[in-house]
């Protein structure tokens, strides 16, 4: 019994990352309709930019406030220069340059750091605390907590703040907000920006656990996105608790079927993939999308 | 069509003729693009005319490398004979992965793709009875290899063992080329770009979408299974390493680039794939041993194309005096 | 001022004038180029030819510049913002003034109780006239000086439309300058100070409303007696 609650308590820490990363996947596409395949790239080069601060003898904490604040305006500028010029035509378009992005980046990465694996010493000490006769990793708890609050610090701003509505009326309907006044493509930007904060966060929570480097993120993009359709492909709060289930899931399957082992999760989550879109396309909390005749 | 025949015949011309003023090793150089060209043909099918976007073509490629290595080293099979034996297998597998993707409509259908790519080494390296796990499988001096041993003669000529790849690789790859223009002229073609164009429209006019789509798939896949195929005996050895996500990355760069999934750019997207790593390296303080800039340059590439995509369009159309037929 | 979409001419030469304060009604058949004309007013249309406010020339014009200025558009189909909820709607309506005034939300109720009720409904649940009052309340709160409006009275039932032009009418004695493209002539005419007539982007006609009212043409082809 005490070893599945400290599985169910490690996927919960996994889902934590994958959630917040589905958080950034839908936070794109709500407002724009692209899948932004670089969106774990990204994650893992502010995961990247965070350790070498760190190497260059900053403390964790202002290394990762200073990656926050750098990733968000490196978002923002991505789209600001890369995407504003097409977003207007096919997304196709747009999502075949995420996808030269994603390489671009993965490249970047190498060039730069090479490609073995780096140590990223987290601020959470691996030493357990004991609960009752369950060990919890402190690691674990924290990466809970940190991917929560900012999940939650994001749900603020949007519900609540002006820059809330308006990223939210551009989404929706963005012709309209501009005549109410909003600056559309600027919300873009910001929206952007914030996708590649929730992605750096995601980044940094797992480089502790996986090995920092330049592949890193992959396998987690793909587990963002399987919790993504999980939740329902624009439900923001579909995407963090799909985030948290498919952690919760994955860890168990791999813990208690064999077979399955550690390697063959990713082939679980893509049959959920699979499984979810077969079965109940709007996922858990989505909105059924009726198609247009 | 007659630019195309008259280009056509050109091409077949230059393969003909090339190996002649090139040394051995860039015939073999050649050979590979041969390859990665099928690959890309494969890809062009699935992309440019279904409308069906695959991350994952090195996985195809991989089922036919392998299949071949292990036909070849476990079950002395003779190369020459794997190579269909690899396309079917990889086809099948394609009409399997077709099928749950018709579920999945564009980016989610590529990310799903890019999902296999990326578990592919992993799958790989986890069945290493059959696959030789890491390590992989070396296929160099086994006597089930053509050419190597012995001499191929043809029309009185003595071939080297590159010559000889030169040649295997580049007469599939005409044949298959031939093959896949007549494919995609006739019915077949056709109801395939009007499943992409509109599936509803499609639909309407009594055409089976899921059976084309599927279809597509697995010619798709087949083709990628022979790429892996020449690949694998070209290079005599696979590992998981031979097929690694870059390369289904650099697949699909490789399509778009070749006039956006027409099968007359492929020839471009293959020699990109083989020959961008070498200019890479011509750059002065890059190292010729580092893949992180070539990895690089093949994004910056795709990126820059689909930024200019709209200008290029406008003009291909201005040229072409054909209005926005790919304004899709 | 001339406008286009693509390779048609929507507007040859449309010269309107609105004085402060008043209320206009422009008026055509389908495809006259009204909706072209407001749509060019607020910046959604480039065009060539100038728009002027207070007698000065706006050079960029942009939807967000136009509405910093006071200029309100409510487009065909009322623009609602379906997934939000009536009160984000509002609130966002307010965009432009420097924080949402409970007592700008509290006017909008009073104008409009129907709102107040539904104020934490999706907007996009209510009916067409309720999403029309939406509309219409989304452009009090951004105080405009000048509101234009494109068909309001489009589906909705009588009812409706008379509380909609109802509530116009004190918009505009509170010194609101409206101007209304409407296909709906009469009721239109009735409503307004002066109207204008396009046919195939051209104006044919304009002048006080009462006259209108009693032109022959005008009569005939679009009062139907």
């Amino acid at each position: 019994m005490a070893n599945f609650i400290q599985q169910v308590v490690s996927g919960l820490a996994s889902g934590g990352i994958y959630g917040s990363l589905a958080l950034a996947l839908v936070l794109i596409h709500r407002s724009t309709g692209v899948l932004n395949f670089a969106q774990g790239e990204l994650a893992t080069l502010s995961a990247f930019i965070c350790w070498s601060l760190i190497d260059h003898g900053w403390a964790f904490w202002p290394a990762f406030g200073a990656t926050i604040v750098l990733s968000f305006l490196g978002g923002a500028a991505i789209q600001q220069t890369l995407i504003r010029p097409i977003q207007d035509g096919p997304v196709l378009g747009v999502v075949i340059l995420t996808i030269g992005l994603l390489i671009a980046v993965n490249g970047l990465m190498t060039w730069i750091w090479g490609g073995a694996g780096k140590q990223f010493a987290g601020p959470f000490s691996t030493a357990p605390i004991n609960v009752g006769g369950v060990a919890f990793s402190k690691q674990d708890i924290g990466v809970i907590v940190i991917s929560l609050v900012s999940v939650l610090l994001i749900w603020l701003l949007f519900a609540r703040t002006k820059l809330g509505l308006g990223l939210r009326a551009a989404a929706v309907n963005p012709a309209e907000a501009r005549l109410t006044g909003v600056r559309v493509p600027m919300m873009l930007a910001v929206g952007w920006g914030l996708a590649a904060v929730l992605g750096a966060v995601a980044g940094v929570l797992a480089a502790p656990s996986l090995f920092l480097e330049p592949n890193m993120m992959q396998t987690v993009l793909l587990y963002a996105f399987a919790a993504a359709v999980l939740g329902g492909m624009d439900s923001p709060i579909g995407a963090v608790i799909g985030g948290l289930v498919l952690g919760v899931l994955l860890n168990l399957v791999g813990t208690y079927v064999h077979w399955v082992g550690g390697e063959l999760r990713l082939a679980v989550a893509l049959a959920v993939i699979l499984g979810v879109l077969i079965v109940r396309p709007a996922g858990l909390f989505g909105h059924t999308a009726v198609r247009r005749v | 069509m007659r630019v195309k025949l008259i280009a056509f015949g050109l091409g077949v011309l230059a393969l003909i003729v090339l190996p002649f003023p090139l040394s051995d090793f860039h015939t073999v150089q050649l050979a590979t693009v041969g390859a990665y060209f099928i690959a890309i043909l494969g890809l062009d099918v699935l992309t440019g005319n279904s409308g069906q976007i695959s991350l994952g073509h090195g996985a195809f490629m991989a089922v036919g490398g392998y299949t071949t290595a292990i036909l070849m080293s476990d079950h002395g099979v003779r190369d020459l004979w794997t190579i269909p034996i690899a396309a079917l297998v990889a086809g099948a597998i394609g009409v399997l992965v077709g099928i749950p993707a018709l579920r999945l409509s564009g980016f989610y259908l590529a990310l799903a793709t890019f999902g296999i790519a990326v578990v592919l080494p992993t799958i790989l390296k986890k069945f290493d009875g059959l696959t030789g796990g890491s390590t992989g499988i070396t296929l160099f001096g086994k006597p089930t290899q053509t050419g190597h041993g012995f001499q191929v003669t043809i029309l009185g000529r003595h071939l080297t063992n590159n010559e000889w790849l030169y040649a295997l690789t580049w007469t599939i790859g005409v044949v298959l080329f031939v093959v896949v223009w007549l494919l995609l002229d006739s019915r077949f073609g056709r109801s395939l770009r009007a499943v992409r164009d509109s599936e509803l429209a499609a639909a309407a006019s009594g055409v089976n979408r899921s059976t084309y789509k599927v279809a597509a798939f697995g010619v798709s896949a087949a083709f990628a299974g022979v790429g892996g195929s020449l690949l694998a005996i070209n290079v005599a050895y696979v590992s998981p390493d031979t097929f690694p996500i870059q390369l289904s990355l650099y697949l699909l760069v490789g399509a778009v680039v070749g006039f956006y999934g027409s099968i007359w750019g492929a020839i471009i997207g293959a020699l990109l794939i083989q020959f961008l790593p070498d200019l890479v390296h011509q750059v002065p303080h890059i190292d010729s041993k580092q893949a992180g800039p070539t990895t690089f340059f093949f994004g910056a590439v795709l990126i820059v194309l689909m930024l200019l995509l709209p200008f290029l369009l406008r003009l291909g159309a201005l040229l072409t005096n054909r209005g926005y037929s790919r304004a899709q | 001022m001339e406008a286009r979409y693509g390779e048609i001419r929507a507007l040859h030469d449309v010269s309107i004038t609105v004085d402060d304060g008043d209320f206009v009604a422009i008026l055509g058949a389908n495809g006259a180029g009204k909706t072209t004309t407001l749509r060019a007013v607020s910046g959604t249309v480039k065009t060539s030819g100038d728009v002027l406010l207070d007698g000065s020339k706006i050079f960029r014009r942009t939807p967000e510049s136009m509405a910093r200025r006071g200029v309100a558009h409510v487009p065909e189909g009322r623009g609602t913002f379906t997934t939000l909820s009536v009160l984000d709607n509002l609130r966002l309506g307010a965009w432009v003034q420097r924080g949402v005034s409970q007592r700008d939300l509290a006017r909008v109720f009073e104008f409009f109780p129907r709102l107040y009720e539904r104020r934490d409904q999706q907007a996009g649940t209510l009916s067409g006239g309720e999403q029309q009052m939406l509309a219409l309340g989304r452009a009090m709160m951004a105080k405009p000086r000048v509101l234009l409006l494109d068909e309001p009275s489009l589906g909705l039932a009588p009812l409706m439309v008379r509380e909609i032009f109802d509530a116009l009418q004190q918009m505009n004695e509170g010194g609101v300058t409206i101007v209304v493209v409407e296909q709906n002539a009469t009721l239109a005419l009735r409503a307004a100070k002066h109207a204008y007539v396009l046919e195939t982007g051209r104006v044919v006609l304009g002048g006080v409303a009462a006259d209108l009212q009693e032109n022959e043409s005008v009569r005939r082809s679009y009062l139907g007696y």
